[in-house]
């Protein structure tokens, strides 16, 4: 069996789980003889290729046209939509696309289908267009490739899933990692949410990564029960050899914050329960690594608190430097308002950290070794890294139990479901 | 005869290094040393030389006629050790003519005035060491960072031994009184004021290269027609301002040096001002009035108050920690422990803090290591963690 995969993001370059996920679950399914061509926007040639064949969606030549393509193009109006409104617009971006409006339609698809295209491979300006021209390209992709069915991870990729079905004829799976929900509270981005909702509607089967998101598809999104499938994330095992392990420098001990600063993570909670324990023990720090747009206002807090001598920023960690975090970390909390499932407790855990995570995280549902509260409960959230950090009891046990707890969660395990739902869809 | 005194302020901060979260407990040196001597050999090929060379010459050529006054940070004149001895040997050239007064200031060039007396004092005399060390003479007037002053400083340095202190003639301070006279401290009256007349200061500091202002291009004839404009009857002009005005903050390319060397046969020939010394000053004139400063005063900003380094969340807690080391770092004989409680000191890592300015662009940007003041928080509390952590092993 082989899979057409669209994604955005692979390891090495990745700016949160997906890439990680992919790469998981890429690498189970080849356990499972599944074949795999992931598309990727913007290669930068220094990805593991060990166990996919990728494919540069940037660096597809696009020789002819195709009436599907046009067709598609046409279907998914990207590019007549209101510029003022795409995120982090600046105003060359801005005039370029207000130029090319101003160009005859047929011209510009003219330009589209000569061009050698480049994607800027990450989130921010012109997004819209790039995720219409992805699927553009991809629906190029699905005419020249042989494979059996597709597979599009969030709803960047979805317009790409639903290109190379219309092209192809192969059944389509699209997989939630995160939805709008999620990533923005009650304040949805509508064309966001449109993308994702007609993603799932045009798919053959929707996987969803926790019962929680599951939960979310079916309630906000309108999507049959039976369509959708929870298949759990999972974690790579890693064994790190002693003397990569960085080595602390202080008596302390550390409670760590990892991810990106944003809403969804609540960082704010982390903080606040931060300085509720300082208050008791003044013999512990906390770390915030990671960037976002909620980064200054935590800064500032911080320093309001007056908790800054304890209370450390260490900027976007990638690669080694996370485990290196890990290995300076005495408790890891994921304080997530809404997380669909959050790999890192895992990765923590697979180092011997033990950790806390919120009540409203997919990943709650599958571990049994992790102190559990609601992420709006600082007094609870305080009070459990507290425990952490004066039971050892506590800890050792989490730590212990937790590892071999973990350890049994296998991308094979995952890729063995996500296979299964692929052999049905080939039956039908 | 009115007279028009010349202060310059010479200043250079130890700039921090980037320094991570995972290097605290064991990276103990702070500085970056690329950037502090790059800029150092900048400046001084660009400010600090030609211009000293340009006041030898004045000196040379008019003698006793023409004087200025300095103040160099000892941090300043670390980095002159360390990066620019050149920079070093010319400034004691200069002083070795007469004509130039060196005054005394806080070694790091510190807010210690607003926090603790005796860390003040004691970085008045550590400065005042170092100048004798280098310049074999004793400052008289006291300039304290930045011009900062309130009553209750004024009064601390009148009780040091000082006669004189020059400080921003800030309007808020001074209301209809001009600041071209001589004025004294309200608590002490024996501490005499020179107040800098900012309007004609920044003239030369700021406006000179500005051709949107209306007075463009400022020429030396120009520039006197405005001190003859003075009210007679008024004693002084205190043109007081960063030395780095001249080839730094002003290019050569905007004719500031051929100003600066035109400017004293410009005053001679069409005025009837001399040239003094903040101390020449002080001892020729009486003070007309007191003047009342309750709370600080500086010379930055429209505000003139001390918000460009306190106030914020982020500059307080910052300063609040560092100074909470007070009495621990007291305690400690180590030369290592010493030298790093100066230079964290140092008023320009507060500076990069300020938010005051996010909206009006980039007139603080000047030399300055980071992209926002939150990255100047976290950078500098990193290394007041680690700080923090080695004077916690002397318990």
């Amino acid at each position: 069996m082989k899979v057409l995969m669209f994604g955005w993001e692979f390891p090495p370059h990745i700016t949160g789980g997906l890439g990680t996920a992919c790469f998981g679950l890429t690498k189970g399914l080849n356990h499972f003889g599944t074949e795999v061509i992931f598309v990727v926007p913007k290669s930068y040639g220094d990805e593991d290729k060990t166990f996919v064949e990728l494919l540069d969606a940037g660096h597809v030549d696009i020789t002819e046209r195709k009436t599907e393509h046009t067709e598609f193009w046409e279907n998914f109006k990207y590019i007549e939509v209101g510029s003022n409104l795409i995120p982090y617009m600046d105003p060359e971006e801005f005039k370029k696309i207000f130029e090319k409006k101003i160009f005859s339609h047929s011209e510009f698809k003219e330009s589209v289908f000569s061009t050698n295209f480049k994607f800027s491979g990450s989130y921010g300006a012109n997004l819209y267009e790039e995720v219409a021209r992805y699927a553009l390209i991809a629906a190029y992709i699905a005419g020249t490739n042989q494979f059996d069915i597709i597979h599009a991870h969030d709803w960047l990729t979805y317009p790409a899933g639903i290109a190379a079905k219309k092209v192809s004829g192969k059944p389509l799976v699209v997989h939630m990692h995160a939805t709008e929900f999620d990533r923005s509270g009650e304040n949805i981005n509508q064309r966001v949410y449109d993308i994702e909702r007609e993603g799932m509607q045009a798919a053959d089967k929707v996987i969803a990564v926790s019962n929680l998101t599951r939960k979310i598809i079916i309630e906000r999104y309108g999507v049959h029960p039976d369509k959708v499938v929870t298949v759990h994330n999972s974690v790579e095992p890693i064994s790190l050899p002693e003397e990569f392990k960085v080595t602390k420098n202080f008596e302390e001990k550390i409670v760590t914050f990892l991810g990106r600063v944003t809403f969804q993570k609540g960082p704010d909670y982390f903080i606040e329960a931060a300085k509720k324990v300082i208050d008791k023990d003044p013999n512990v720090r906390f770390v915030m690594a990671g960037s976002g747009d909620m980064l200054n206002k935590m800064i500032r807090r911080v320093a309001k608190l007056n908790i800054a001598t304890k209370f450390h920023f260490a900027g976007f960690l990638k690669g080694q430097e996370v485990y290196d975090m890990f290995s300076l970390s005495d408790v890891y909390v994921m304080p997530s308002v809404s997380e669909p499932f959050g790999i890192s407790p895992l990765e923590a855990m697979i180092s011997d950290v033990p950790v806390i995570i919120s009540k409203q995280s997919g990943v709650a549902e599958v571990l049994r070794h992790a102190l559990k509260v609601d992420f709006w409960d600082v007094d609870d959230l305080a009070d459990a890294i507290y425990a952490m950090l004066h039971y050892p009891a506590l800890s050792k046990m989490f730590k212990k139990y937790g590892k071999i707890e973990v350890e049994n969660l296998r991308w094979e395990n995952s890729a063995f479901k996500v296979n299964k739902v692929y052999k049905e869809m080939c039956e039908k | 005869m009115r007279t028009i005194c010349f202060y310059f302020q010479v200043h250079q901060p130890f700039r921090l290094k980037r320094y991570k979260f995972f290097d605290i407990g064991k990276d103990h040196y702070y500085y970056n040393d690329f950037e502090n001597r790059s800029i150092m050999r900048k400046v001084a090929e660009k400010c600090y030389l030609p211009t000293n060379q340009i006041f030898l010459e004045l000196i040379k050529e008019y003698g006793d006629k023409f004087k200025i006054a300095y103040s160099i940070s000892g941090v300043a004149m670390d980095q002159f050790e360390m990066y620019a001895p050149d920079v070093l040997e010319s400034f004691k050239k200069l002083v070795a003519t007469g004509n130039v007064e060196l005054l005394s200031e806080t070694y790091s060039h510190s807010l210690s005035a607003l926090k603790s007396y005796e860390e003040f004092e004691y970085q008045i005399n550590m400065h005042r060491k170092k100048i004798k060390e280098h310049f074999g003479l004793e400052p008289k007037v006291f300039r304290n960072t930045e011009l900062i002053y309130s009553d209750k400083i004024g009064e601390f340095i009148a009780n040091m031994g000082f006669k004189g202190m020059i400080t921003e003639g800030a309007k808020h301070i001074l209301g209809w009184k001009s600041p071209n006279y001589l004025y004294c401290n309200t608590i002490n009256p024996k501490l005499k004021l020179l107040l800098k007349n900012f309007k004609l200061s920044d003239d030369i500091a700021f406006r000179f290269s500005n051709h949107a202002w209306e007075d463009f291009p400022l020429t030396t004839e120009k520039f006197v027609s405005w001190l003859n404009a003075i009210d007679p009857k008024e004693e002084m002009v205190n043109l007081f301002m960063d030395y780095e005005t001249f080839g730094e903050h002003q290019w050569e390319e905007t004719g500031i040096f051929e100003f600066l060397k035109a400017l004293p046969d410009a005053v001679f020939r069409y005025s009837n001002y001399s040239f003094s010394t903040p101390s020449e000053i002080i001892e020729n004139t009486e003070p007309v009035a007191q003047i009342h400063v309750p709370h600080p005063i500086s010379w930055a900003d429209e505000e003139r108050d001390i918000t460009a380094w306190l106030g914020n969340e982020l500059q307080d807690e910052a300063f609040n920690n560092l100074y909470s080391l007070y009495d621990k770092v007291k305690e400690i004989n180590e030369a290592e422990i010493w030298k790093d409680w100066l230079y964290l000191q140092t008023s320009d890592h507060f500076y990069y803090m300020c938010t005051k300015w996010f909206s009006d662009g980039d007139v603080h940007k000047y030399f300055n290591p980071y992209e926002s003041p939150y990255e100047a928080f976290v950078n500098f509390m990193n290394i007041l963690s680690d700080f923090m952590i080695r004077i916690n092993r002397y318990k």
